[in-house]
């Protein structure tokens, strides 16, 4: 029981971190892209819609090379810790939340931009207020940012070593069970993550509607 | 523009959201880092550095063998070992490449390469078990009555009965493309021959669910039989001789390892402590032992 509780708050803790990383670098740049208007902008965004649909395994594999010993950052001691887990999915969150914040905010009424100009706004009271009126769009990326790497099982694996006590998240103790034809203990575990997540989102979603004024 | 009450609320939903989050993340941190240092009693003083990384075959992870001698290890010295079971070719790599300090591992001819190319030293024996040919228990390729595990494979080969491979340059893998060799057999690119690239425990899944041949270690098999629809077919061929290693890299080739914590591993598993551990191993559970326990002895004295 232990072990479980010790799991489920590793995925969790690990999981959240790197979310709400992803969500301070991915929130300010998908702003930025939204708004700003420069020559190359379609391409930009292109870009972020592509890693979006990053292959995990693929972004895991160049963090992996870099954390090794026999890589560049190796001296850190990363590989194998939670710490390493948490890069790989800052790496996979990221796109995904830029680039949903990014289609947020576009979409609101430029005019609006405007308004918020006219009646004195200073530049960050604009994206604040901006903020708020795509609160819908950017809640959204933030459970779909937090879903890409709730239930991502080759960065946890590949990184992290699935190490007993220290790296085992849910998503890869479900695999060793798996392996070892422990199908009732994986079903277990499955439902636990399940929970997990619809609790997250509940939570979220909860919040995303209730500030709605209609 | 917006109510009061419903900023207020807003915000005070998003202030829950984030206090949530945050007791949640911090619950976890602090769950994460205390538990494998706060109840580890040494009898040792603390080692100058406690991680230890070791490389290690699936067969001793799948067989249960490294969940009870890792802690044993970590208690009687302080050490935190991060067990990669990756597979013994995977292991040698990782070896080879500084990536791993210590490795247990079962393929002797690849081992020697490493040896030969001096990225090991320390190599020891550690203990051994044998390979075993497990099939349907129909049997249709009717190797139930093979003396040796070349007889069988020819068998297999001749009926085109489906067989997974393990396909990742491990230990097994590695026993199990000689005994082709001796058959005079070049299976890949057939059929009925399937390469699963994963560990024992999934392989002898993968054997079980599609009814097919397979080549497993004792330790394995036996923890795992409960829940497989196989049967061993062949046995006691003296070939089918499975020896375990441990080596520890070379800090001369790669400054980084951690060759103290090493060292300490390798006196361990072939300590009267350690092989004790491994020679009883799987005798309450199972009824008899999965490993004999080897240490000191020359590999080919080992039977």
């Amino acid at each position: 029981m232990d072990e479980l509780v010790q799991i489920t708050l590793l995925s969790l803790g690990v999981s959240g971190i790197a979310t709400a990383i992803s969500l301070l670098i991915g929130l300010p740049l998908g702003t930025v892209l939204a708004l700003s208007v420069f020559r190359s902008r379609g391409l930009v965004l292109s870009v972020v819609n592509t890693g979006m649909a990053l292959p995990p395994v693929v972004a895991v594999l160049a963090i992996a090379l870099m954390l090794w010993r026999s890589g560049p950052l190796g001296d850190l001691n990363l590989i194998y810790t939670p710490t390493a887990i948490v890069i790989a999915e800052v790496v996979i969150a990221t796109p995904v939340i830029l680039g949903l914040a990014a289609a947020g905010i576009g979409q609101l009424d430029s005019r609006l931009q405007l308004q918020l100009r006219g009646l004195g706004a200073s530049r960050l009271q604009t994206v604040w207020w901006l903020w708020r009126e795509a609160r819908l769009s950017l809640v959204a990326a933030l459970m779909a940012g937090f879903g890409s790497v709730i239930s991502e099982v080759g960065a946890a694996m590949m990184v992290g070593g699935n190490i007993s006590g220290q790296t085992r998240v849910l998503t890869t103790a479900i695999v060793l069970d798996v392996g070892r034809g422990e199908f009732g203990a994986a079903i277990e575990l499955g439902g636990i993550l399940l929970a997990l997540a619809f609790l997250v989102n509940g939570i979220l979603t909860w919040a995303q509607q209730s500030g709605q004024r209609r | 523009m917006s109510s009061p009450v419903i900023t207020r609320r807003f915000r005070a939903t998003r202030w829950a959201v984030v206090s949530l989050a945050s007791a949640l993340a911090l619950a976890a941190c602090s769950g994460a880092t205390s538990s494998p240092t706060a109840d580890t009693i040494t009898s040792a003083p603390a080692p100058a550095t406690p991680a230890l990384i070791l490389a290690t075959t699936t067969s001793t992870q799948d067989s249960g063998l490294l969940d009870e001698l890792v802690p044993a290890f970590e208690k009687a010295t302080g050490y935190q070992v991060k067990t990669v079971a990756v597979g013994t070719g995977q292991a040698l790599t990782m070896g080879q490449q500084g990536n791993a300090d210590v490795l247990l591992v079962h393929a002797p001819a690849k081992e020697t390469t490493l040896m030969e190319g001096g990225y090991g030293v320390d190599r020891r024996v550690v203990a051994h078990n044998y390979f075993l040919v497990v099939g349907p228990t129909a049997d249709p390729a009717g190797i139930g009555t093979a003396k040796t595990a070349t007889e069988a494979f020819t068998k297999i080969a001749a009926a085109k009965a489906t067989f997974v491979s393990r396909g990742d340059g491990s230990g097994t893998e590695t026993k199990e493309l000689a005994i082709w060799e001796k058959a005079g057999v070049t299976p890949k690119g057939q059929a009925w021959y399937l390469q699963s690239g994963q560990g024992m425990g999934a392989t002898l899944q993968i054997a079980s669910q599609k009814q097919a041949y397979t080549l497993a270690d004792n330790a394995t098999l036996t923890a795992n039989a409960s829940k497989l629809k196989l049967t061993s077919l062949v046995k006691g061929d003296p070939f089918l001789l499975n020896i375990y290693h441990v080596i520890s890299v070379n800090p001369a080739k790669w400054p980084k390892v951690n060759s103290v914590g090493a060292k300490a591993f390798t006196d361990f598993v072939t300590s009267s402590a350690g092989q004790e551990l491994i020679a009883g191993f799987g005798k309450a559970k199972y009824g008899q032992p999965l490993f004999v326990a080897d240490a000191g002895k020359n590999e080919a004295d080992v039977k």
